[in-house]
């Protein structure tokens, strides 16, 4: 056991520079790889919160819009919106659904636009009647949309997944950007990894010989090198984990959350979780390619 | 003690075999030389008994274990029978004589009173008993090869191969290494010795193989080097 501490130290010691290279390079990749963790479970959080709020209007024909579905200068009539009802009912995936009158929406515009010159130049009959429906699963959106969009008596679809789609679609994207760079990354410092046990085993060359030729274990053999890149690794997940530590609190716990405080801001749960799997990954990447170049260059 | 049944050994790549249809016995307690010019085979002989790697065909036995069906995993603890001297002693230059000597019993997981108490010992039986603090580089090659015997020798294997330890050495110096080995092979110890030293052969008159170009032309007791029976 002495022996094997003092080897482990002596080669880090030895390979001071690769030691460290390896360190920052865990480092910087384990710390994109957690930040993009956590930007992904902040977005989730995100995306939750605004698609549980969203509902789709349907908002139905009166004389004054226009439409392609609208006959210029009418209503909507009873049947159609029946029809429209229907449809909507019809549907697996709605929800709830209620029906908002002229008054209502009339008192809504009103609410909106109070004491604006706007809001007296409106009468009740220029509202539109909609039919407000809610998803179970706000992610199923479309079938529902082009169902009702081309009814007769339907002046237009609106649902805000068509704002916020393409706003997720970018975070998502700069969220696996992220990670894949950090993926990559990750490989680099696997490589280095395996490339300084390969070197470790050169400068080590005729220990090694010596201790296979008296007979000591391989595992006995593979100890020092296994615990040298487990301390290179442990030190960068280390690193990172304060890094994103203090990435979570300066951002989002000290700014974000009090500046922006309706929406849902993750927090040190979350943050402790992505340490952890930051932590595994470092052990699964030192531990690896430290076994696959020892069985490589150090076989009996 | 070591057995070769009908052994080939063919390297990978190469066409003519390394060592072709060897069959002999070495019992325990014997004494042999394995002698032969470079590329005879010799090498490849010992390195068999050691299990750097099976024969191509044919069945190596060692200390009643079947090479040719040992798994991985018990190389280790087949090594630990055998003590192996070479020509270049193979010694740590950072470490001193007594280190270099623990350290084949450290790796191996001794403890450390054991260690304490057997490695003086052997350094007395190998007479350099008061040079246990130095290191190797202030040595002499005899001496070197001493500290390298002793740590063959440690574990009081039953088989020391010795792949031509007197190489280096002047003849004066050899004699005293062949006296060393002589005595460990009186403890009952194998000892199996590659060597080119004509000399020392003859004056040995022990058991002699040779081997040429992977045959073996000669297994004689009481053999000297150049002639055949």
């Amino acid at each position: 056991m002495r022996h094997t501490l003092s080897e482990t130290i002596s080669g880090l010691r030895r390979n001071i520079g690769m030691t460290l290279a390896v360190v920052v390079t865990m480092w910087v990749s384990l710390s994109l790889f957690g930040a993009g963790l956590i930007a992904a479970q902040q977005v989730d959080r995100f995306k939750g919160e605004w698609y549980d709020k969203i509902e789709i209007s349907v908002f139905l024909c009166t004389k004054v819009t226009q439409g392609d579905n609208c006959d210029p200068g009418q209503d909507v009539t009873e049947s159609e919106k029946a029809l429209v009802e229907e449809t909507i009912k019809a549907n697996p995936e709605v929800d709830e659904v209620y029906f908002e009158t002229k008054e209502q929406a009339f008192a809504q515009f009103q609410e909106v636009f109070a004491n604006s010159p706007t809001a007296e130049a409106m009468t009740v009959d220029q509202m539109q009647e909609s039919f407000r429906v809610k998803l179970k699963d706000p992610n199923y959106y479309q079938g529902l949309v082009s169902q009702v969009q081309n009814l007769p008596g339907v002046q237009n679809v609106q649902d805000l997944h068509t704002y916020l789609d393409p706003i997720f679609r970018w975070l998502s994207a700069l969220q696996w950007g992220t990670i894949g760079l950090s993926v990559l990354l990750l490989l680099a410092a696997a490589l280095q990894i395996s490339n300084t046990i390969r070197m470790a085993t050169f400068t080590r060359g005729k220990e090694i010989g010596i201790m296979r030729l008296v007979g000591a274990s391989n595992f006995y053999i593979m100890v020092p090198f296994l615990l040298e890149s487990l301390v290179a690794a442990i030190a960068g997940a280390l690193l990172a984990g304060v890094s994103l530590a203090a990435g979570v609190w300066l951002i989002i716990i000290r700014n974000a959350q009090a500046s922006l405080k309706g929406l849902r801001w993750i927090g040190w749960p979350e943050t402790g979780l992505t340490i952890a799997v930051v932590f595994a990954v470092a052990i699964v990447l030192s531990v690896l390619p430290t076994l696959v170049s020892a069985r490589r260059y150090l076989r009996v | 003690m070591i057995k070769f049944e009908d052994v080939s050994r063919i390297y990978d790549g190469q066409k003519r075999a390394a060592l072709a249809n060897i069959n002999v016995e070495i019992a325990k307690g014997e004494f042999v030389f394995l002698v032969g010019g470079s590329g005879s085979g010799k090498s490849t002989f010992l390195r068999l008994v050691l299990r750097e790697f099976r024969s191509t065909a044919g069945r190596v036995f060692v200390a009643g274990k079947n090479l040719s069906e040992l798994p991985e995993r018990k190389i280790p603890a087949l090594r630990r029978e055998i003590g192996m001297v070479s020509q270049d002693f193979r010694l740590l230059p950072g470490k001193t004589v007594f280190e270099n000597v623990a350290f084949a019993l450290q790796v191996i997981g001794k403890a450390k009173s054991h260690i304490r108490r057997v490695v003086p010992e052997t350094l007395e039986l190998v007479g350099l008993g008061d040079k246990s603090d130095r290191r190797p580089d202030e040595l002499s090659g005899g001496e070197q090869q001493r500290v390298a015997i002793a740590r063959a020798f440690v574990n009081r294997p039953k088989i020391i191969l010795a792949d031509e330890p007197t190489g280096n050495l002047d003849p004066e110096t050899s004699v005293g290494i062949m006296k060393l080995l002589d005595r460990i092979n009186r403890a009952d110890t194998t000892v199996v010795m590659a060597t080119h030293d004509w000399a020392m052969v003859d004056q040995m008159r022990k058991r002699v193989i040779e081997l040429e170009d992977g045959h073996m032309v000669r297994d004689q007791v009481r053999g000297i080097y150049g002639a055949r029976a």
